[in-house]
């Protein structure tokens, strides 16, 4: 592949592509960059308006004022638990649900793998799960964000798939070692399996973070809202008071627009934070695939 | 005779209670992975099949304080109702026509721009290309929808500043049903027609370099290799996304388009799903929403299994 030929052809297909990327990749991450340094900006300095890429003056007070309300910090806070503990829940019902599955001896594997399978064709849809939730007593609870989606029928699949592909002669050896199945799980499987569950992990957690229409539908105290609905109040609402919901006659009606920016940039970082930290197991998690048995 | 009969019986009973002790025997082997599996299990029949199964409430008057047993059946009232309103049709058309401009300007996006990204041969361009491309994804729709909200407003946006400075009138983005479909979809593009690479790519990755190899020596140039190679190594791929997506095909997008409602843009942004929101849980009519709810569910499969049966009669793979 490294000895391209260097005609023109070659030449012109090359500058078109490298070009076309570039402009995409801007076009992509430009909003993010104006976002973030409109938020630095002074308040005079945005209501003058303009492509501001790069403001002249750098200030926290839209940060400042973020922290010191009790809403947003409340919301990220709960956004924080149900983002750890809903994660949780979840590396541990997928591994446990799609180790099994992984056996090919165990009797009613395949009913098993039907049945999930078939929930990804056809669901009972809003209200009726809505009312499995409530007579779960769940509604304002937390466990309504939590619960409700502890497995993605999708994720269990390819864990199992994935466990599939662990050799059966470290498993056979630990039995020979007197190690039950629940011992080799936890001993062997999922340590081998990490950059599987750290992937999972990730997206797992960023559904719980960015988590906001189960929110609106199963919470009804606002003082139990995660940051996203907060910050649909703060970014969205104030600007259009003819939108769907309830009346929002909010003070934020009179913030300046840095802290909506703000407001943005402070529910986003979070998570984006944890996409490189695990990056480097999506790496593995590929070289473990390729290198079977 | 008769000896023989027995000894027959008795043959089979043997062999039947060999059978049921080697079941037992492995579900005495298996006891705690099937204690393990037990908590899925209960999962998915309480969260799916339950409500699968409640969702017979569109058959009947379904009243909360009379419950699930005890509210009247009403046989198809509901459907009638729903296919007989003026609404029917503009939720229809709205779904519908979001769906296919779906299909149309977002699903080859990601095509594109993966085969473009497999053409880069330097791996650090493309790392930091595919690292911004991703990043949209991970934002949640609250703040994808904000972002847009701050750029394209008329109070301030950037985007309808510039406009101004070119001497056009502000234009309404956000308030406009002309501009509500053109929003919706490229807000999807923005968001995830970068992350929507990764299986193409994956798919890319496989492909024999020799092949390639071979195609230059018979002269081929790029965008023949690109035409004879890497696109029908892929084309498994595409046919199964493809499939996917029409199984989902009715699934515009609930948070997003929920998000980008407003007063201004209802006639052309309601669908299905937010209606079902909007008359079950906020004005209380259960049994009405949960019949549209089902119309849309059995949609999307009929088109899947549809769509499934037809690549197989192509002799592609399929999903199953």
């Amino acid at each position: 592949m490294l000895a391209e030929d260097k005609n023109w052809s070659n030449r012109l297909f090359n500058t078109v592509n490298y070009s076309l990327l570039t402009l995409v990749s801007l076009i992509t991450i430009i909003p993010f960059v104006y976002i973030v340094s409109m938020s630095f900006a002074s308040p005079e300095e945005v209501a003058k308006g303009g492509l501001l890429l790069f403001p002249s003056k750098f200030t926290f007070g839209a940060y400042k004022y973020i922290f010191s309300t009790d809403t947003m910090v409340r919301s990220i806070l709960i956004s924080i638990y149900i983002t750890v503990l809903g994660t949780l829940i979840n590396l541990l019902l997928t591994s446990f649900t799609a180790y099994p599955l992984a056996k090919a001896t165990l009797r009613g594997r395949r009913t098993i793998l039907l049945m999930v399978l078939i929930t990804m064709l056809f669901s009972g849809g809003l209200i009726p799960t809505y009312f499995v939730v409530k007579a779960f007593g769940m509604i304002n609870t937390y466990w309504s964000l939590m619960i409700p989606t502890a497995i993605s029928a999708f994720n269990l699949i390819v864990l199992k798939n994935f466990f599939q592909q662990i050799p059966d002669s470290l498993v056979d050896s630990a039995k020979i070692d007197g190690c039950n199945d629940l011992g080799i799980l936890f001993r062997i499987v999922l340590p081998l399996s990490m950059p599987a569950m750290a992937t999972f992990g990730l997206f797992y957690a960023v559904g719980h973070w960015n988590t906001f229409f189960n929110a609106v539908m199963y919470m009804n105290d606002a003082e139990k809202f995660p940051v996203q609905v907060i910050l649909r109040q703060i970014v969205l609402l104030s600007q259009d008071q003819i939108g769907n919901t309830t009346s929002q006659q909010d003070p934020t009606d009179y913030l300046p627009q840095t802290i909506r920016m703000a407001s943005i940039v402070v529910a986003t970082v979070p998570i984006v934070l944890v996409y490189p930290f695990l990056q480097k197991h999506f790496a593995k998690g590929v070289l473990l695939g390729s290198v079977k048995g | 005779m008769k000896e023989h009969y027995e000894a027959q019986l008795q043959l089979r009973h043997n062999y039947r209670f060999f059978k049921e002790s080697l079941f037992i025997r492995d579900i005495v082997r298996d006891r705690w992975l099937y204690v393990i599996l037990l908590p899925g299990v209960l999962y998915f029949i309480i969260f799916k099949y339950v409500p699968m199964f409640g969702l017979l409430m569109a058959f009947e008057d379904y009243k909360p304080h009379l419950g699930f047993m005890n509210s009247p059946w009403v046989g198809m009232k509901h459907f009638e109702r729903f296919f007989s309103e003026p609404q029917f049709w503009m939720l229809f058309r709205n779904t519908i026509l979001l769906a296919i401009y779906n299909l149309v300007f977002f699903f080859p996006l990601p095509i594109v721009l993966a085969l473009m990204l497999n053409e880069v041969r330097i791996g650090i361009f493309k790392r930091f290309a595919q690292t911004l491309l991703y990043l949209p994804h991970f934002v949640s729709w609250v703040v994808a929808v904000g972002i847009f909200y701050v750029l394209f407003t008329t109070e301030g946006g950037v985007v309808n500043e510039l406009i101004q400075k070119i001497g056009i009138e502000k234009i309404p983005f956000l308030l406009s049903e002309d501009w509500f479909r053109p929003m919706i979809i490229s807000q999807s593009i923005w968001k995830e027609a970068g992350w929507g690479t990764i299986i193409f790519l994956a798919a890319l990755s496989g492909v024999d370099l020799q092949l390639y190899e071979a195609a230059r020596m018979d002269g081929a140039g790029r965008w023949r290799q690109l035409w004879h190679i890497t696109l029908p190594a892929i084309r498994s791929t595409i046919v199964i996304l493809f499939i996917l997506r029409l199984g989902s095909f009715l699934d515009t997008g609930f948070e997003h388009i929920f998000l980008m409602l407003n007063s201004m843009n209802r006639e052309v942004g309601e669908v299905f799903d937010t209606f079902v929101y909007m008359k079950g849980l906020t004005q209380g009519q259960y049994s009405y929403s949960a019949a549209v709810g089902m119309f849309k569910s059995l949609v999307g499969l009929v088109l899947v299994l549809g769509s499934n049966w037809i690549a197989k009669k192509f002799g592609e793979e399929g999903v199953y």
